[in-house]
């Protein structure tokens, strides 16, 4: 009954809501990868950053290494915090065949031999900013091969969900 | 031992379940009534079974049995007892085992409704649900066993395993780690559990989706059993998301309430598809069509809870939420992947019997405004699924990148990643769009309706709208964005209340009841389209305060001494003292007095405080804030120097009309409720459709 009122065999009846329902899912497309490209932040560790060189000053890249405790710098008054990272190795598997993400970032730190690198970040001291801690920032590397975080975001990986409870462990 | 009893019920309950799908699928094939009377009692019996695990697992919390690990993992002698309870969800292996407490909460809930009618669905919803059960009960089992204990041998190792190793001794830590302080909030103890209860109960339209498919019997019959299910279901989901934002708002310290976190993401897009299938199954009730695309949706949410679970839970992903790391990702993503495949290939199967002869006829229509609400939401969920997936997809398929240097920005073939600006920017347009739909689509009707009768009705609340932004306009406003959304939410508000007083009034002038009676009556008539429109009056309210807070908010940190002063905006916080003290729960409180002025005024004292939990080694920041419906002073303690007179650092944010944000939810949450009410008589849109109309047509106007 229903249909017969509808079907209203005019030209175009359908092809209008293809085409409408067409041009949404180009533009939701175009959306997408517009700000996909204008947005897309590219994940280095340090020794990739370094290898790149100049061509890398000041694009907006995101990079993460282990903290060194001693190079923690901090002046309140200016608010500016300085301290060096270590090279760690960002792939997911390597960090578990070298015994987990504390193992790395322990490792990372006591080696004098990885490639570090230093940080400025403007802002107030992260509560969690420590020894070992994993800094992930996003910045831009400058010439004197000193990295501006804009963003300073960490990972203490010994806290939580451990094996074994911090007071047993060896 | 209690952890025994505990891993024992936790088997039973798997073996049960596997034995209840098992008996479903044989009295469903062979069509004998008892086996599938045996599968619901299978069903029933996981219930009280789950409820033993998960109190045993309560018990040992409370009790303090440290011996087992998730024990000393997410709990500790200083916490209280309603804390030593929730800590239950405060780790992945009790979740895991919360989730399917509630699982088969709501599937023996399900089963105990009258099947008269639906005799032929029953086996098959036993069946997905059960199956839904086993999976995680699987991961509880072999892979996050929440009974997991300490032994330690005689050379002093210390092992963790359910069952005692040969030659070790059972160890007992003094105390535990205690739950990440960052998870002792309102907020977060109830967050968890909405957002479960949301995921859990998506898996019973989807059950009675597939139950339909499998059977053969594809007219709208499972949408109306489950109608009421998805409300309940979006219901605590939206809370869930909600409870969230107050809680990172409250606790997080970073002035905002939502920040495009995978984690965050992955409870938002099952709320997303899902709110697709509230809309699109209207259309299918009303008109026949799109059933082919409630069925997509509907998998789609299924698949996207598991995967939310799965992400929440798993800590893939880099994350502020990532608290918990484990390797159950693969069977997570095999047990997707098959669902996700079965339920494709079944609906494949059924893919001509769900044809639609009704055509739609005018984009003008109802159903064709519903539709484009579908492909905004769809289109959000794209975005930001592609928004947690592009730093995979892009890295591996660089080569696409090489071989389309259009596309070379996309497909990097490097670790890549977005950030929030990506999501803000995909997802505003859209947004924008839905909120326009919404002040259209109330006008529009059904089937019949064109550029012309829709033009009648919309151009005065337009004009009232276009006022609104000339006024605001006038007064300074200048952020275009702001204006549209504004000028936006000024035509849903018209157009809303426009409806609720037509409506009203014609019942007024008919039915001689005064004005709120008839506003009241119809209500609970039509308590699906009004709770709608609340619902629809809270979104607008909840964009007020997200404009306000996402275009306005402004913030400035410094360091001061002693009765200095940090200004913002109108406002001007002096520094007054500081006091450093430890708490008997282990805490130590650093703790500031602020005096807040505001033109020069003086409007209250906050206080911003840090907290260091000695025993998680964790400081936990709880900001100051002034909050009323004009704005928030959000004033953090950053830093200080106890024994010198240089001062504290400071943090603050002004957040204007962050608080129409909260008042939205609680105006949308109500909205749910009135339309997920259960009915006075819940059989009455079913015998208006089971009887021919004209026989009838007096019920016609019910629904």
């Amino acid at each position: 009954m229903e249909q017969a009122v509808e079907a209203r065999p005019k030209f175009g009846g359908r092809i209008k809501f293809i085409v409408g329902g067409l041009l949404i899912v180009v533009a939701i497309a175009y959306l997408i990868i517009s700000s996909t490209k204008a947005n897309a932040q590219y994940f280095f560790t340090i020794d990739e950053l370094i290898s790149r060189g100049k061509s890398m000053v000041g694009q907006n890249v995101r990079i993460s290494g282990a903290v060194i405790g001693d190079s923690i710098q901090y002046n309140p008054q200016a608010l500016s915090l300085n301290f060096t990272i270590a090279n760690v190795p960002a792939d997911n598997k390597q960090i578990e065949a070298q015994g987990g993400l504390a193992a790395v970032l322990h490792d990372a730190v006591t080696d004098p031999s990885r490639t570090r690198m230093q940080v400025v970040y403007l802002g107030p001291k992260p509560d969690l900013l420590r020894d070992e801690a994993q800094a992930i920032m996003t910045g831009h590397i400058g010439e004197n091969n000193i990295f501006y975080a804009d963003e300073l975001l960490l990972k203490c990986p010994t806290k939580y969900e451990e094996a074994v409870p911090s007071q047993v462990a060896p | 031992m209690l952890a025994n009893l505990g891993y024992g019920t936790l088997i039973i309950t798997f073996l049960v379940s596997i034995y209840g799908a098992v008996a479903a699928y044989i009295g469903a094939r062979k069509n004998q009534p008892s086996w599938v009377d045996s599968a619901r009692n299978a069903m029933l019996l996981t219930f009280p079974l789950l409820t033993i695990t998960a109190l045993s697992i309560i018990y040992l919390l409370i009790s303090g049995h440290y011996e087992v690990q998730y024990v000393t993992e997410v709990s500790s002698s200083s916490m209280p007892i309603y804390l030593r309870v929730t800590a239950l969800w405060g780790g992945q292996a009790g979740s895991l085992i919360f989730w399917s407490w509630l699982m088969s909460a709501f599937a023996s809930a399900v089963t105990l409704r009258k099947w008269d009618r639906d005799r032929e669905f029953l086996p098959w919803v036993i069946l997905i649900s059960l199956v839904t059960l086993a999976f995680f009960l699987i991961l509880s089992i072999f892979v996050e066993n929440p009974f997991v204990s300490f032994w330690q041998s005689a050379t002093g190792n210390i092992t963790t395993a359910m069952f005692q190793p040969a030659g070790t001794t059972l160890y007992l830590p003094q105390d535990g780690n205690g739950l990440n302080p960052l998870l002792r909030h309102p907020g977060m103890i109830f967050h968890p559990p909405m957002l479960y209860l949301g995921f859990v109960s998506f898996v019973i339209p989807y059950a009675f989706a597939m139950a339909a498919l499998i059977t053969g019997r594809t007219d709208d019959r499972w949408i109306r059993i489950t109608r009421r299910w998805t409300l309940v279901a979006w219901l605590f989901l939206s809370l869930g998301l909600l409870l969230g934002g107050r809680w990172a708002y409250d606790v997080l310290g970073w002035g905002g309430y939502w920040g495009w976190d995978p984690v965050e993401i992955a409870a938002f897009m099952p709320w997303l598809t899902g709110t697709a299938f509230l809309h699109s199954v209207i259309i299918q009730e009303k008109r026949g069509m799109l059933k082919q695309w409630n069925m997509l949706l509907i998998i789609l949410t299924y698949d996207l809870v598991i995967f939310g679970t799965f992400l929440t839970r798993s800590g893939v992903l880099s994350s502020v939420h990532a608290f918990a790391q484990s390797a159950i990702g693969p069977l997570f993503f095999a047990f997707i992947g098959l669902t996700f495949v079965a339920s494709l290939s079944l609906l494949s199967r059924r893919w001509n019997d769900l044809k639609s002869g009704v055509q739609m006829t005018s984009w003008f229509s109802r159903e064709a405004l519903f539709l484009l609400n579908n492909l905004l939401f769809v289109g959000i969920f794209v975005v930001c699924f592609w928004g947690v997936i592009f730093p995979v997809i892009s890295e591996a398929l660089g080569i696409v990148g090489q071989k389309m240097p259009a596309l070379a920005g996309v497909f990097t073939g490097q670790k890549v990643t977005v950030g929030p600006p990506y999501y803000e920017r995909a997802t505003g347009p859209l947004f924008a769009g839905l909120l326009l739909l919404m002040g259209i689509a109330p006008l529009s009707a059904w089937n019949y309706s064109t550029r012309k009768t829709l033009g009648n009705a919309i151009w005065k609340p337009s004009v009232a709208s276009l006022v609104v932004v000339a006024v605001l306009w006038i007064t300074g406003t200048r952020s275009w964005p702001a204006l549209v959304g504004f000028g936006l939410c000024a035509l849903v508000t018209f157009v809303t209340l426009y409806e609720f007083w037509r409506a009203a009034w014609a019942r007024h002038k008919t039915h001689e009841e005064n004005l709120l009676q008839a506003l009241w009556n119809l209500a609970g008539k039509n308590r699906r389209r009004y709770g709608g429109y609340i619902i629809h009056l809270g979104v607008v309210l909840m964009a007020l305060g997200i404009i306000g807070i996402e275009l306005f908010q402004t913030e400035t940190q410094g360091t001061i001494p002693q009765g200095g002063h940090i200004s913002l905006g109108q406002y001007t916080v002096q520094f007054d003292s500081l006091s450093v003290f430890d708490t008997a729960d282990g805490r130590n409180v650093a703790r500031a007095v602020v005096s807040v002025y505001k033109n020069g005024k003086y409007v209250g004292e906050l206080h911003p405080r840090r907290d260091y939990y000695y025993e998680s080694q964790q400081p936990m920041t709880i900001a100051g804030v002034r909050s009323n419906m004009e704005d928030d002073l959000y004033v953090i303690l950053v830093d200080w120097q106890p024994l010198s007179t240089t001062g504290a650092t400071f943090k603050i944010y002004h957040n204007p009309l962050v608080n129409w944000l909260w008042l939205g939810g609680f105006v949308f949450i109500l909205g749910t409720l009135v339309a997920a009410w259960p009915d006075k008589e819940p059989e009455m849109v079913v015998l208006r459709k089971a009887v021919p109309a004209t026989i009838n047509p007096r019920l016609d106007h019910v629904d």
